[in-house]
């Protein structure tokens, strides 16, 4: 026995080592990479065909759909980051994508799919049996006929609705189970007791048989939350690849020097990083060679480059000015930064979780009436001496009427239609009550730096400036890859110059630009550089350019206003909304910008804390505050307001908090925000309305008794179809931001 | 009325062969790509069975 099982273990021992063998020849991996510009099908052949000719890569398939290609690789030859270079040989810019929920998500939708399949298949069957019942009821079908159908529509609805009703029911259990009502109890209540009672008028042979409206009731349902269900998914799905289209590529080096490519999001505390002049940080880390000037403004909304040393803690989306630095990264939490702001933003969030949906609270308004209102008629009809089982079904047509199909459609169909509406014009709207909140802002604050400005500098004073200097200057400044230079260089384009790009040209990393010219040396720089040729150290705002026979002229630099930044701001307050400024810029750099865009009410030097704060304080004044931002600073306050948006250009946290995103450099994807958010509210008033109206028709009839299961089946689709067309009247118009109708 | 023995059974026999067709489509993930599935039906293959002729 010992020597059998002894001979068995032997004969196992090879197969392990067989397979680590084919492991470390083959090692099967997968990755999904999100590709931006991909628009058609041409597209995605040429992205297939490069990977197909890439060694190591097993299958690449694209999906046009969610804009990522999934890729099956063999890791012993390639890596992501490798394809990633592949796509980028290509034309597309790729990045790896971020792994979130979307796995599970994706086969929720699925499910929901399949089950509304099932419900339909079933539903069109039952219907198919009960128009030939009502048909036959006004003809000549037989009792034994209309039992016949009635048999055979409860074999079909009744496992239909065992299976495709389950997340209704499964959604009530755990309602009752936290003791409160949401809109899916009524709902799997009117299921449940149309069916059972069906089945006990089957039994019985009588007339009073509701399968049809029990399944066409579920149907509907699941039209419903399937399609909130897909919205949402690909919401989810763009915001992920707007923030995976973000990261970066490091470049690490090695400790023997050697220079390798790889993500940013692979980065391990420890590395050291090389980071060009020009490119964003990657990481949060500690410069450990090279000084130079960093560009903080996604992190503190400070516009003015701060110059670090070795030594300094820089920050990961910040970025490098002047010139190549080395950065070794370090832990997140050693930061002292990142850890307030991460600490900030968990305690401002706890508030939010208490928002109740509209409706979930027209449900807690709805669901005792429904159920008071069939009690009634039981027990009315039993004191009229009907007997139960007449009281029960009068009961039964009541749940059926009341059963919220229109009221449970009415929300998620304003919100599928006004997310697909906002999807379609570059907001995307994440949050699931996101656009309710968003209806409900009364004061509107805005971050300064990278929300309503650009966050990048723009040459203020072009106009004091000849286009002879202009030209020069930017004949010197086309050769570097500073933000000023670039500056300079697009102010050059804008105004029509021919930029002739000088020969020679030397840049000195923290000083400036010099070329020699046939006249003498043209130097553009800081101003201290320009007068003594020392290296400057300190924060500036401005460059000065010194020609070959000794003229100087200032280049002053500002952030500029977004497009429509005005515009929507006066639009903002003409809709009765109070407008803000928080920053943590200085002061005359705010005022300078709320000047610009007509905001009285500016605030600078604020702390992230003290964004909380001002938010809290406008809060507690009973203030439903919209929170505009982009900055890691924002993030906390982000999370404190009443409803958030936040750029696409926005710190990855930052996004994360915002309830919803939008894209491009023009603001007025805010104004378009606010307008659908306030339709899809009234609309959703407007859909309430229709489904109660119906009811007051409805109900008394079936309390009296007069409801047969063709009004029933009619009545339920009707007021169906009423709310999804209405709410489908918000795609496509032109819509005007509704004022608010101040009350206090 | 006898027609009805046959009848319902092929009309349902027929709706569940559209419901089977149905859920076999969403477990083989045909409705995960909408728009790259129509693309993908006029794209040309790779490399041509017969080189075109001049």
């Amino acid at each position: 026995m010992g020597r059998a099982l002894n001979a068995h273990a032997a004969a196992d021992v090879p197969l392990p080592s067989r397979a680590e063998r084919a492991n470390r020849t083959e090692r099967p991996q997968s990755v999904s990479l999100v590709v931006e510009d991909m628009h058609c099908g041409a597209c995605m052949t040429t992205i297939e065909r490069a990977l197909r000719r890439t060694p190591g890569v097993r299958e690449g398939r694209v999906n046009l759909s969610t804009r990522r290609v999934s890729i099956a690789f063999d890791a012993a030859v390639t890596d992501s980051q490798a394809l990633v270079d592949v796509i980028g040989a290509a034309g597309f810019k790729a990045a790896e994508a971020i792994e979130g929920s979307s796995e599970q998500e994706n086969r929720r939708a699925d499910d929901l799919l399949r089950r509304l399949g099932v419900a339909g298949f079933a539903a069109a069957n039952v219907m198919l049996l009960s128009v030939s019942v009502w048909a036959g009821a006004a003809s000549d079908m037989d009792a034994a006929a209309a039992s016949l159908f009635h048999w055979l529509s409860a074999l079909i609805a009744m496992p239909a609705i065992a299976y495709s009703a389950q997340p209704f029911f499964r959604s009530a259990k755990a309602a009752i189970g936290a003791r409160r009502l949401n809109m899916d109890v009524p709902i799997s209540l009117g299921i449940v007791l149309a069916t059972g009672m069906s089945l006990f008028q089957t039994f019985r042979g009588s007339h009073q048989v509701y399968f049809d409206a029990a399944i066409m009731l579920t149907f509907f349902l699941l039209i419903g939350r399937y399609l909130d269900e897909h919205v949402r998914l690909k919401a989810r799905g763009a915001a992920e690849n707007l923030i995976g289209l973000k990261s970066l590529t490091a470049t690490v080096i090695g400790s023997d020097g050697t220079a390798r490519r790889m993500a940013a999001r692979a980065l391990t505390p420890g590395m050291r990083v090389q980071v060009a002049a020009g490119e964003r940080i990657p990481v949060d880390g500690r410069i450990v060679e090279g000084e130079s000037e960093i560009d903080e403004s996604l992190i503190t909304g400070e516009t003015l480059p701060r110059w670090a040393k070795p030594g300094a803690d820089v920050h990961a989306g910040t970025v490098n000015m002047t010139r190549a630095v080395t950065v070794q990264a370090t832990a997140t939490d050693d930061s002292t930064l990142l850890a307030e702001i991460a600490r900030l933003m968990q305690a401002a969030e706890q508030g939010r979780g208490q928002y109740v949906r509209l409706a979930d609270r027209a449900s807690r308004l709805y669901a005792p009436a429904v159920h008071v209102l069939g009690a009634l008629t039981f027990a009315g009809w039993m004191l009229a001496g009907a007997g139960w089982e007449l009281s029960l079904t009068y009961a039964v047509a009541v749940l059926i009427i009341t059963c919220p199909c229109a009221l449970a459609l009415a929300v998620p169909a304003v919100q599928v239609a006004a997310t697909s509406r906002l999807f379609a014009k570059g907001v995307i709207v994440k949050a699931a009550d996101g656009l309710e909140r968003l209806a409900e802002v009364d004061t509107v604050v805005f971050d300064k730096t990278g929300t309503l400005t650009r966050g990048e500098p723009v040459l203020r004073n072009g106009s004091e400036l000849s286009d002879a200097v202009l030209a020069k200057a930017a004949s010197l400044a086309v050769a570097s890859r500073h933000p000023y230079s670039r500056a300079v260089v697009r102010a050059a384009r804008e105004r029509g110059l021919t930029i002739a790009a000088a020969s020679g040209v030397v840049e000195i990393p923290g000083s400036g630009l010099a070329a020699a010219s046939p006249a003498g040396e043209i130097r553009l720089g800081s101003a201290e550089w320009i007068k003594s040729g020392d290296p400057s150290g300190g924060r500036t705002g401005s460059l000065r350019f010194a020609d070959a026979n000794g003229e100087i002229a200032n280049f002053e630099f500002e952030d500029a206003v977004r497009p429509g930044a005005r515009d929507v701001v006066s639009a903002l307050k003409l809709a009765g909304y109070r407008v803000a400024l928080l920053s943590g810029d200085r002061e005359t750099t705010v005022n300078a910008v709320a000047q610009a865009v007509g905001i009285a009410d500016a605030w600078a030097g604020i702390k992230p804390n003290g964004k909380i704060c001002f938010i809290e304080d406008l809060k507690a004044r009973g203030r439903k505050v919209l929170m505009v931002g982009d900055g890691l600073n924002d993030a906390p306050a982000l999370a404190a307001a009443h409803a958030s948006l936040s750029p696409s250009t926005a710190a990855d946290i930052s996004q994360t908090a915002a309830d919803a995103v939008f894209q491009g450099q023009p603001l007025a994807p805010i104004l378009e925000t606010m307008t659908v958010a306030r339709a899809a509210q009234r609309m959703s008033f407007e859909n309430f309305a229709i489904a109660i109206g119906y009811n007051v028709v409805f109900v008394p009839l079936a309390m009296a008794g007069y409801v047969t299961p063709l009004i029933a089946a009619l009545a339920m689709s009707l007021s169906s179809i009423a709310v999804t067309a209405n709410a489908l009247r918000l795609r496509g118009r032109n819509l005007p931001l509704e004022s608010l109708r101040r009350t206090a | 009325m006898s027609a009805l023995a046959w009848l319902i059974p092929c009309a349902l026999a027929l709706g569940g062969l559209g419901l089977a067709a149905f859920i076999w489509s969403l477990n083989s993930g045909q409705f995960n790509d909408l728009e790259g599935s129509g693309w993908r039906a006029i794209q040309d293959d790779e490399e041509p069975s017969q080189p075109p002729k001049p």
